[in-house]
């Protein structure tokens, strides 16, 4: 595939932007900017897909990433233990083996991409990269475009039963709650929840029974 | 930009990824993993049907479909995130032992 330098500098400064700011992804205090670093990545991933001519891929790719990390960002502000990144988080298990993990994939990976042969197929300059792909998905492999679409219904319906607050037939959590220890009592194994309410905390809890 | 780069680039982020869905300890930070994991594939994909696939359509197919996989993953991943933390008050892999030995 022919290009310029123009595109070899921009695909060097995009690749160290995805790497950094996923790298970010994981360092960053916040959880908030860790979704935002995380979209950036994202981005520049979709800029390189549209120096590789699959224009349609990359801004798919732009698209479906600003809406899902909004809504990531949001599950973020929900789950975050450290509002506003003031105070220093990190929180992470096994590290050493993760970061092991992490290398020996990146080096495994890494060697493929450098020793192995390859076929030298670039696209040729006369083919519309969206018009192919579009008789692509709506020709040959439409089953297989067609059960993506199933699949993604499917995990809508199932998403709604998951975190719906009750089933059919009452609360959607009652079948997996342990017994009580005395019939007709709080659910056993459950903890305390009062543990931080010496000011009254317990209003803030809702119980499910 | 070679494949080479491309795929070295790849690497990189699936390798980040790796790191990231192993050591986090908050669900949606795991999560975060696994996207950049598949980050890393959909560029190869895109890599290997620009340089080496002579352009056949059904290379961008496979990048579309990694894409639905991801936001399936997204949504099973933050309805399950919802439901545990409603039954367990947990968000964090340690307070989950239910199935361990």
């Amino acid at each position: 595939m022919n290009h310029g330098t123009g595109v070899d500098i921009a695909f060097l400064l995009l690749a160290t932007l995805a790497v950094v700011t996923g790298w970010r992804v994981f360092r960053t205090d916040s959880m908030v900017r860790a979704s935002f670093f995380l979209l950036v990545s994202f981005i520049a991933v979709g800029v390189i897909m549209i120096l590789l001519a699959a224009e349609y891929l990359g801004v798919a790719m732009f698209f479906m990433m600003a809406v899902e990390m909004t809504v990531m960002a949001l599950f973020m502000v929900m789950f975050m233990m450290n509002p506003a990144g003031l105070n220093p988080m990190n929180m992470v298990h096994q590290e050493r083996i993760s970061i092991g993990a992490g290398v020996v994939g990146f080096l495994v990976l890494g060697a493929m991409a450098l020793f192995a042969a390859f076929p030298d197929q670039p696209v040729s300059a006369s083919l519309d990269p969206v018009k192919s792909l579009g008789n692509e998905m709506l020709g040959d492999s439409m089953l297989i475009f067609e059960s993506a679409g199933l699949v993604l219904l499917t995990t809508m319906i199932g998403v709604v039963v998951l975190s719906s607050h009750r089933g059919r037939y009452g609360a959607a959590a009652e079948g997996s709650l342990p017994p009580g220890l005395e019939p007709g009592g709080d659910p056993a194994g459950k903890p305390e929840e009062d543990e931080e309410g010496e000011d009254g905390g317990h209003q803030h809890h809702h119980h499910h029974h | 930009m070679t494949l080479t780069t491309l795929l070295l680039l790849a690497a990189a982020l699936i390798g980040i990824g790796i790191y990231g869905a192993l050591s986090q300890q908050s669900f949606v930070m795991l999560m975060m993993g696994l996207e950049m994991i598949l980050n890393g594939v959909m560029l190869a994909a895109v890599a290997f049907w620009a340089f080496s696939g002579a352009g056949v359509p059904e290379g961008q197919l496979l990048t579309i479909i990694v894409m639905a996989v991801m936001a399936i993953e997204m949504a099973m991943g933050f309805a399950l995130v919802v439901a545990v933390f409603r039954g367990k008050q947990a968000d964090m892999t340690e307070s989950l032992t239910g199935l361990k030995h």
